[in-house]
């Protein structure tokens, strides 16, 4: 039992990570803004909070905008709960782009901020925007007192899903890893163990690739609106899928064991050499809505902060261990069998 | 010194040989190297002798397709078929993506049932007699060649009708240079990916479909990459913007020779 403790530490690492994932709080954000347009002259809008505190920390609550380097405050704000308010700003000066960043501070809080809240509309864009002077009053800083996720604006509370998706692909790359190295043992030793451990290893890569697929789906729902879109990182998973497809039914297709045993290991390391190209080299070479490929940011300061890498390495371990774990069980099983027809487990 | 030891045993009537090993040398003496596909690790040296294997391949190859000439005439049927089939569909495409991708899926097809046949018409006698004639190396690279040689031939021709029947209106803007290589190279790139499908397939019963199976989800980041490069050239994008493609279009041809020599001979021991 001695040699199983990373099976339990995986396991634990897991379920620790789910439930510390989905319990923590999320930090204070402002998900949503109505209208989003700024007409010229005077207009007034209401501000969606999230986990915020406006009436508590009403008295050192300030909002303003942002455009160019010209800074906008409201005239007037009227706090309606703790987590919507009214504000009204009225600009008629000529400004530098198209859209205006809100900002929000109180002392609960910090600083909140939503990257081009309002789009403009009837204003004069300029290369010669006119100076507005700097309305803030003094600015407080505040850490955090609980620990909580960060709140992305479009994330908002789907950016949990970043503790289940992310690391099923990493389980899924690394236990195809393992199929390769097995393929490669086959055709070097012609032992019929290291193909079923191929297999297997496929199996489960399989298995941990179909729950990245759906995560990543519902994912793909609730950001950008569409169960599935075409995108280069989205394409080369479905292809690494179909791939390990046609592997299980070549394999299954032939009925001379060694002969479809041999045929797997070629088909096997000829198409990961070919996913991987897919998967991980060209996504990076084109544009993609996806994180992590084409100039987008992944694991940057900006999107994930200590807080959130604290639960999410420990969670890309611990699926990897799970993933190995079940390979495990499963290649001890084919192997039995296999004693068990031939009488030995070459 | 040397020479009177030479002269004495000589004379002695019987001629000893001294050489710091006796028996074991036999083996140094270099004999004939017999393509052992036997050998655990597939790195072996590139011996030019395989060249002129590889050579006799393309040019058996190349004959009993002028014998055969039915066949090979089966594979531009095909294409002329498909393409016939696009024209009574679409008449005229004006937009430059869809008749690029049409051309390309026409192109794929065509290459599928082309590639199909490089390993399945060898017969079980005939494959035999290759194997101990020639290196599994020599084989692969042999008729890794040959196809790509039928596929561009059959690219260029299928390119020549498709913008003859289905309009040349896209090409207006083309950038010749860039879409030349972009046929010679798909032609090559699917050439070459598809040989080691079509070993791979030719060993199961059901040859044509084990090829679509097996062959589509590799072939498609090659795919991918030549409908970009080959929409930039048709619409004139400068060089500059487009070599980024014909790279990577070089990059996975050369993978897929790599992988086909390193694995070719664990398929062709049967």
């Amino acid at each position: 039992m001695s040699i199983a403790w990373w099976k339990w530490l995986s396991a634990l690492t897991v379920l620790i990570t789910l439930i510390v994932g989905l319990k923590a709080p999320l930090s204070p954000g402002i998900p949503a803004v109505s209208p989003d347009k700024l007409d010229y002259g005077a207009t007034s809008v209401t501000i969606t909070g999230y986990n915020t505190h406006f009436e508590e920390a009403s008295s050192s609550l300030q909002v303003w905008l942002k455009n160019g380097d010209a800074i906008f405050c409201p005239y007037e704000m009227a706090v309606v709960d703790e987590n919507t308010m009214r504000v009204s700003f009225s600009i008629t000066e000529v400004i530098d782009g198209a859209f205006f960043d809100l900002y929000l501070n109180n002392d609960l809080d910090g600083t909140l901020f939503l990257p081009m809240a309002f789009l403009q509309s009837g204003m004069e864009v300029g290369l010669n925007p006119d100076k507005t002077e700097d309305c803030r009053k003094e600015i407080t800083v505040t850490e955090a007192a609980t620990y909580d996720f960060p709140n992305q604006p479009i994330l908002n509370e789907t950016i949990r899903n970043i503790l289940v998706h992310v690391p099923s692909w990493f389980a899924m790359i690394f236990v195809m890893l393992l199929s390769l190295i097995y393929s490669i043992r086959f055709l070097n030793s012609s032992k019929m163990k290291f193909d079923a451990g191929a297999e297997t290893a496929a199996h489960v890569g399989l298995l941990f690739a179909f729950i990245g697929l759906a995560t990543g789906s519902i994912w793909a729902r609730f950001t950008w609106g569409a169960w599935w879109v075409s995108d280069p990182r989205l394409n080369g998973a479905a292809m690494g899928v179909l791939v390990y497809l046609a592997y299980f039914v070549l394999k299954s297709s032939i009925n001379d064991k060694e002969k479809s045993a041999r045929l797997g290991a070629v088909y096997n390391i000829f198409a990961f050499t070919m996913m991987i190209l897919f998967v991980m080299v060209l996504p990076r070479m084109t544009e993609s809505l996806h994180p992590g490929v084409g100039g987008n940011p992944a694991f940057s300061q900006y999107d994930i902060d200590d807080n959130l890498r604290l639960v999410f390495y420990p969670a890309v371990i611990g699926w990897i261990g799970m993933a190995v774990w079940i390979f495990d069980v499963r290649y001890r099983m084919t192997k039995l069998r296999y004693r068990e027809l031939l009488g030995n487990d070459e | 010194m040397v020479d009177s030891v030479w002269e004495e045993t000589k004379e002695a009537g019987s001629i000893k040989f001294r050489s710091p090993c006796s028996f074991d040398c036999l083996s140094n003496i270099p004999i004939l190297s017999i393509p052992n596909t036997h050998r655990p690790i597939p790195f072996h040296i590139f011996i030019p002798d395989m060249w002129s294997e590889a050579k006799s391949i393309i040019a058996k190859d190349l004959r009993m397709e002028w014998r055969q000439r039915h066949a090979i005439g089966s594979v531009f049927l095909y294409i002329i078929a498909s393409v016939f089939v696009a024209y009574l569909g679409f008449r005229q495409i004006a937009s430059v993506p869809v008749w690029n991708a049409l051309f390309w899926i026409i192109v794929l097809f065509a290459a599928f049932n082309a590639a199909s046949r490089s390993f399945a018409s060898e017969s079980d006698g005939r494959r035999l007699y290759l194997y101990s004639l020639a290196s599994a190396e020599a084989v692969v690279i042999g008729k890794m060649v040959y196809n790509a040689i039928l596929l561009l031939v059959m690219v260029f021709v299928g390119f020549a009708i498709y913008a003859l029947m289905l309009g040349t209106s896209p090409l207006a803007e083309a950038n010749w240079g860039a879409l030349i290589l972009a046929l010679a190279l798909g032609a090559i790139g699917l050439a070459f990916t598809l040989t080691l499908v079509s070993a791979l397939a030719s060993q199961t019963d059901n040859n044509l479909g084990m090829m679509a199976i097996l062959g589509l989800p590799v072939i498609l980041p090659l795919l991918l990459i030549l409908m970009r490069f080959s929409k930039n050239a048709i619409d004139g994008i400068a060089w500059s913007v487009n070599a980024i493609y014909a790279w990577q279009l070089l990059a996975v041809l050369l993978l897929s020779v790599g992988l086909s020599y390193i694995l070719f001979p664990y398929l062709w021991r049967e």
